[in-house]
């Protein structure tokens, strides 16, 4: 397992704020995340976690600052071409589509491509890293638990053969089983050479898993450091982490 | 890369179990043979062996279900069936879809007409209206195509300034716009001293159709007002090309695209689903057939007149993809033939015959929205999904959307006592 920064920055986010209206959610925040890490994102409910990773992936455009990503600005692009840039995003809340089946999910997480076979290759990939999708494949995605339909979810966002996957809140309302199973696939996919940003609210389960973290807190980065460094200063983790 | 990890033999074994979309297919192609069969026997029923039937049986059949009726029926199921791609496919809750029906309409009014003969305007293509005739005079056929393009067009139109808005604010906005279209046709008499429409003395007649613009007289010959099983027939084929193009286009990546979207948007578009592109093309080709079933109304009523457009048609058609289920097409036809006739044959016969018995003078027909209004409630009530809800709907409904209330059990009845 790998520590530290590992190689060059994949995605780097320089002083971004973000606005819904005329409220800041995210307050000239800078973050970069090397090639082939995991990066936490981790902080109490309301600091602006999910609008960052909504502010990656597309959905919402920062009002001032600049994202980059493979040393490409992406902070204008809509939140379709950046899915094909090589960003996937598994949602808050699961949102996995639930009148269709697994396997419909799965195809819609390969949208952006057109490459039957790889996109077959990634299908059987997935369904090895989450067996228990594989034995549901034609269920309607909606009748399964909220385990399940987390393990969809991030198995769809695999489908669009990301180089940084994007997750948020894989973790919520899952029981702690469940949430180890989360986190042992979450190593597996960056086995396989994805990056990985994760945002978290169970901030001590993230910092197990992750090579550095950062901490925000009401729309401003308050800390950032070595993921392992962090869980290890009692201090840290008393003041943000719930600890 | 995240596949070259994998070891083949490790690979899990792939499902056996069909994919879903074979059975959908398979299950189409079940219902496509059915209503071919209905179709065509319907039709040959009625050419062939009504004649050699009892003359009660005969009566019966004028009384209750004369061609024309099933016609005028065919003309809302092709509007329902492109309605039910902006509702039914994509979730966008559409109230003005009449605009459609008007807009196609009348471009069957400007090109198959006299009417623009007022313009000095003289021009023929393929057409059965005499040669000397002025106006423009196109091929139904080509004024199908055009009706069709001009009102994906104004789809696109309305659906652009729309897309930001959501289910309620959307509806509103489609209100308006199904409001403003009929009103300037009713208005169009003098626009600025060009006459677009003839106001409500409306476009009459219009050039008779043939089957084929050329070729023998039996397929070539101009369709008179009584010819009302080829008639039948030429409308049952655009009905099957619209389902044609609704399960083709359900099951490529735009229908994807509008599964996602109706399912939730906001996953879609992380998926890398377009939402605005993908909308409208929904409005697009929902427009499209909407503008083939105004030249087909305008075809069977033999005239366009603007005083017959109104909103009761948006809900009437909203009707229809809700009871036969939205989503399914087979099932929107079925609640739209099944809508319009009791509209148009079922409550004013029932009328008849009633008020014939018993001596009374009760307005059956003037109750269609109160039969209406009750069968959406109901429908609400006791079986959201619609009379055959589409394939996917089905094993879900089981629970229905409620609302968040009601989904923790909260005890809303305790209020009222």
């Amino acid at each position: 397992m790998s520590q530290g920064a590992v190689g060059e920055p994949l995605l780097q986010v320089d002083d971004i704020s973000v606005y819904y209206g005329n409220i800041a959610a995210v307050k000239g925040l800078s973050m970069s995340v090397p090639q082939g890490a995991i990066v936490t994102l981790i902080g109490s409910n309301g600091a602006g976690k999910s609008t960052t990773l909504r502010t990656i992936s597309g959905l919402l455009h920062p009002k001032s600052g600049r994202i980059t990503f493979e040393g490409k600005e992406i902070s204008r692009s809509p939140g379709h071409e950046v899915v094909g840039m090589g960003i996937a995003h598994s949602p808050e809340g699961r949102r996995i589509f639930p009148r269709m089946t697994v396997d419909e999910n799965l195809e819609l997480g390969a949208f952006t491509r057109d490459d039957k076979e790889g996109i077959a290759a990634d299908r059987d990939h997935v369904l090895e890293l989450f067996p228990r999708l594989a034995e549901r494949i034609n269920q309607k995605a909606g009748t399964m638990s909220g385990g399940e339909q987390q393990m969809l979810a991030v198995a769809r966002a695999m489908m669009a053969k990301p180089r940084l996957l994007l997750l948020d809140e894989p973790s919520m309302g899952l029981a702690p089983v469940l949430v180890d199973l989360i986190f042992d696939t979450i190593e597996k996919i960056r086995e396989s050479g994805v990056t990985i940003l994760l945002v978290e609210q169970n901030a001590l389960a993230a910092l197990r898993v992750a090579d550095y973290a950062y901490v925000m807190e009401s729309g401003f980065l308050k800390l950032q450091g070595p993921a392992r460094e962090l869980a290890e200063d009692d201090e840290v983790v008393r003041a943000y982490l719930g600890g | 890369m995240a596949s070259t990890t994998i070891d083949a033999a490790a690979t899990p074994p792939t499902p056996t179990a069909p994919p879903s979309h074979e059975v959908v297919d398979r299950t189409n192609r079940r219902w496509a043979l059915g209503f071919a069969i209905a179709a065509l026997g319907l039709w040959a029923f009625y050419k062939f062996a009504l004649e050699s039937m009892p003359g009660g049986v005969q009566d019966a059949f004028q009384t209750w279900l004369p061609l024309t009726a099933v016609n005028e029926a065919i003309v809302w199921v092709i509007c329902a069936i492109g309605l039910n791609i902006v509702v039914g496919y994509a979730g966008l809750l559409d109230l003005g879809f009449v605009a459609f029906w008007a807009i196609g309409g009348y471009c069957a009014g400007w090109f198959m007409s006299f009417f623009l003969g007022q313009y000095d305007i003289t021009f023929h293509f393929l057409s059965a209206a005499p040669p000397t005739q002025s106006g423009i005079h196109i091929n139904w056929w080509i004024v199908l195509a055009i009706a069709g393009a001009v009102c994906a067009f104004f789809g696109i139109l309305i659906g652009a300034p729309t897309l930001r808005l959501k289910s309620d604010y959307l509806a509103i906005v489609t209100l308006g716009f199904g409001e403003i279209i009929p009103q300037v046709f009713v208005n169009g008499e003098d626009i600025a001293g060009f006459n677009l429409s003839n106001g409500t003395k409306g476009i009459t007649p219009l050039d008779p159709i043939t089957a084929l613009p050329v070729g023998p007289e039996a397929v070539s010959r101009p369709l008179g007002p009584f010819d009302l099983e080829t008639k039948y027939l030429l409308f049952a084929l655009i009905v099957a090309f619209c389902v044609f193009v609704s399960l083709r286009i359900r099951e490529g990546r735009l229908g994807r695209a509008w599964l996602a979207i109706r399912e939730d948007e906001l996953a879609a578009s992380m998926m890398g689903v377009p939402l605005m592109r993908s909308k409208l093309a929904a409005y697009a080709v929902g427009a499209f057939m909407g503008g083939l079933g105004g030249v087909v109304f305008a075809i069977h009523v033999n005239g366009v007149f603007a005083d017959r457009f109104n909103f009761s048609i948006s809900i009437i058609l909203l009707a229809m993809v809700v009871l036969g289920g939205m989503g399914n097409v087979w099932g929107v036809m079925i609640g739209a033939l099944g809508l319009a006739w009791i509209n148009s044959t079922f409550l004013p016969k029932l009328g008849e015959t009633v008020n014939d018995a018993l001596d009374t003078e009760i307005n059956f027909p003037s109750y269609n929205f109160l039969i209406f209004g009750s069968i959406l409630v109901l429908m609400m009530l006791f079986r959201r999904e619609g009379l055959f809800p589409e394939t996917r709907t089905r094993e879900l409904v089981q629970e229905p959307e409620r609302t968040e209330l009601e989904d923790m059990h909260a005890d809303l009845e305790g209020d009222v006592r």
